[in-house]
């Protein structure tokens, strides 16, 4: 090995340790008692392996973390089934200014919600979903359309034309054509898109927090509003820390090469 | 002849073709209502008299902008969006090409390394802001290490601004407090620009190399005269998704630091919450919403009307 390869892996290794560093500290915080974490014992080791946090954590953000689960299942699966039909239409059944169709969807992906966010909350109040989770559940289908239309548009683009034409030349219609070539064509794809929605979706602070209040809050508000109380509980936050980050990690861990997948073809053009 | 083309036209719509608008309306009517209509709502509300909690519709004209042009806390939100960009957008590019062009020198355990560097992307903003919120209180963790080259940074109540001048009542410059966010962002969002660059040099065919190899070129001048001409496109995508991202930052800000002392930490998005949600200013928070939405478009309208041209 020369001087240069060594050097390559130095600069990776430690690159790579600065980057887990955070997670060994979580890990080691979360398993100490209170009287343990102080700032000057931040990088030791807990003397005895404690799991009080972790009950605290748990008991402070069950409710929460379920919140999260029944939000996050039905609206992964309808937007990934509307980005399904729309990125159908898109690429397969082309006509005059659907181009500019889709650019208008499009161009939702990139608003701050901020900018919506006064007109939603009077809209939800009106229609009486306000503080609900389906509130929560409509709020993530709409504003995740965009990105799903565009993630399976780009992934219809890949099943050749002349399939479709096949099919249509044997009589098939629009609906069978979807039903029985797009959909079992689309296995990857959806995974690809229901991966990223879920991390999406399991991740979001801003809609979570102005939208529900106390009970319906998801998983995000109630980890942030442990660190609310009088004294900080560093080891019950670490702990709640790792509880709220576990469904994406793991996600992350077992379909690491479709979450990849689907983070450059959220990037429009990668 | 007009009108024959008319009919022509009409008759093209088949029955397939009705079933694939129908498929496509519902989708196109809600994005219209939530983001157009809401947009224009937002608007309407931002040139209006609401600043309490009952609504008020009279009209104001640009009050409310030119309020917060002359507020000191909206030019603070200003500069510190403008330096956090600067700063995140630049070490995300740089540490995620470094990172990409190493990793793509054939070494072995290359997946080990690049799950390292990716998993952030897996987490929440909320839940990378708690952990550096305790890496970086202050006189541990990095602070410790960098004590140890007399730097003692305050991150959470520092109010220096690092080179600064003034300019009116604004003092531009870099903020101490912002880089503890700038720190935990890049930690964030390197994975990202990483796997693009790598998704990048992957795509670029070998023969390429060699070609210029054989032309004699040295490794760093293929890098420079041929590889990184060539990711030109990724980057300038990476810097407008980052863009967009750090120009709405929210989450990462409300769980680390919050406005900070002085708000040299305080964002247009943190403003806007705290007005509309803590305070009743429903006009305030719409007028910085609209600004933010200016902003971002800046950025992405020209992005989005390129890669339209592209397709079409």
């Amino acid at each position: 090995m020369n001087i240069g390869k060594i050097l390559k892996y130095f600069i990776l290794t430690v690159v790579a340790i600065i980057f887990i560093m955070p997670i060994y500290v979580i890990i080691v915080t979360s398993l100490k008692p209170l009287d343990e974490v102080s700032l000057e014992q931040m990088w030791a080791l807990p003397t005895s392996i404690n799991f009080t946090s972790y009950v605290e954590a748990f008991k402070n953000l069950a409710p929460n973390f379920m919140n999260s689960i029944y939000l996050v299942i039905p609206a992964t699966l309808l937007s990934a089934l509307l980005g399904a039909m729309n990125g159908y239409v898109l690429s397969k059944w082309q006509f005059k200014g659907v181009n500019t169709i889709f650019t208008i969807i499009l161009f939702g992906m990139f608003i701050p919600y901020q900018s919506i966010l006064i007109p939603l909350i009077q809209f939800l109040r009106t229609i009486e979903l306000y503080d609900t989770i389906p509130g929560l559940i409509l709020v993530h289908v709409v504003y995740g359309l965009p990105i799903t239309t565009l993630m399976f548009r780009n992934f219809y683009a890949s099943i050749p034309d002349t399939m479709i034409e096949a099919a249509k030349i044997d009589g098939a219609n629009f609906l069978g054509i979807f039903r029985h070539i797009i959909v079992p064509l689309s296995i990857t794809g959806f995974v690809v898109v229901a991966i990223w929605q879920f991390t999406n979706i399991w991740n979001e602070f801003l809609f979570a927090v102005t939208i529900t209040t106390s009970e319906n809050q998801p998983i995000m508000v109630a980890l942030q509003n442990l660190s609310g109380s009088q004294i900080v509980q560093w080891n019950v936050q670490m702990a709640g820390a790792l509880m709220a980050a576990l469904p994406t990690l793991l996600v992350y861990i077992f379909l690491g090469k479709y979450f990849v997948r689907g983070l450059l073809a959220g990037s429009v053009k990668g | 002849m007009a009108s024959d083309i008319h009919v022509r036209r009409k008759r093209k719509f088949s029955k397939d073709q009705w079933t694939a608008i129908a498929f496509l309306l519902p989708s196109f009517l809600l994005i219209l209502l939530f983001v157009y209509g809401f947009i224009g709502w937002t608007g309407y509300v931002s040139l209006s008299n609401w600043n309490t909690l009952v609504p008020d519709f009279s009209f104001a004209g640009l009050e409310n902008y030119v309020y917060l042009f002359h507020d000191f806390r909206f030019q603070s939100d200003l500069r510190n969006t403008l330096f956090f960009t600067v700063l995140f957008i630049g070490l995300v590019i740089i540490f995620g090409m470094g990172l990409a062009i190493l990793i793509d020198q054939k070494l072995k355990g290359e997946s080990i390394y690049r799950n390292i560097f990716l998993f952030p992307m897996a987490l929440s903003f909320i839940v990378t802001g708690v952990v550096w919120q305790w890496l970086l209180n202050p006189s541990t963790g990095f602070n410790q290490f960098l004590g140890a080259f007399g730097i003692h940074p305050k991150w959470y109540t520092d109010t220096n601004i690092l080179a600064g001048f003034e300019w009116g009542s604004i003092e531009f410059g870099l903020p101490v407090a912002i880089i503890a966010v700038v720190i935990a962002a890049v930690w964030q969002m390197t994975g990202f620009s990483l796997a693009m660059y790598l998704a990048g040099l992957r795509g670029i065919p070998d023969e390429l190399r060699e070609a210029a190899r054989m032309d004699g070129a040295s490794e760093f001048q293929i890098y420079r005269k041929v590889i990184l001409p060539m990711l030109m496109p990724i980057t300038v995508s990476i810097v407008i998704i980052m863009a967009h991202i750090s120009l709405k930052i929210f989450d990462l800000i409300y769980a680390m630091t919050g406005s900070g002392a002085n708000f040299v930490t305080d964002v247009p998005a943190m403003y806007m919450f705290e007005a509309t949600f803590r305070g009743h200013y429903y006009a305030n928070g719409a007028a910085i919403a609209i600004i933010m939405l200016l902003l971002v478009a800046i950025f992405i309208v020209p992005y989005l009307w390129n890669s339209r041209k592209g397709d079409s």
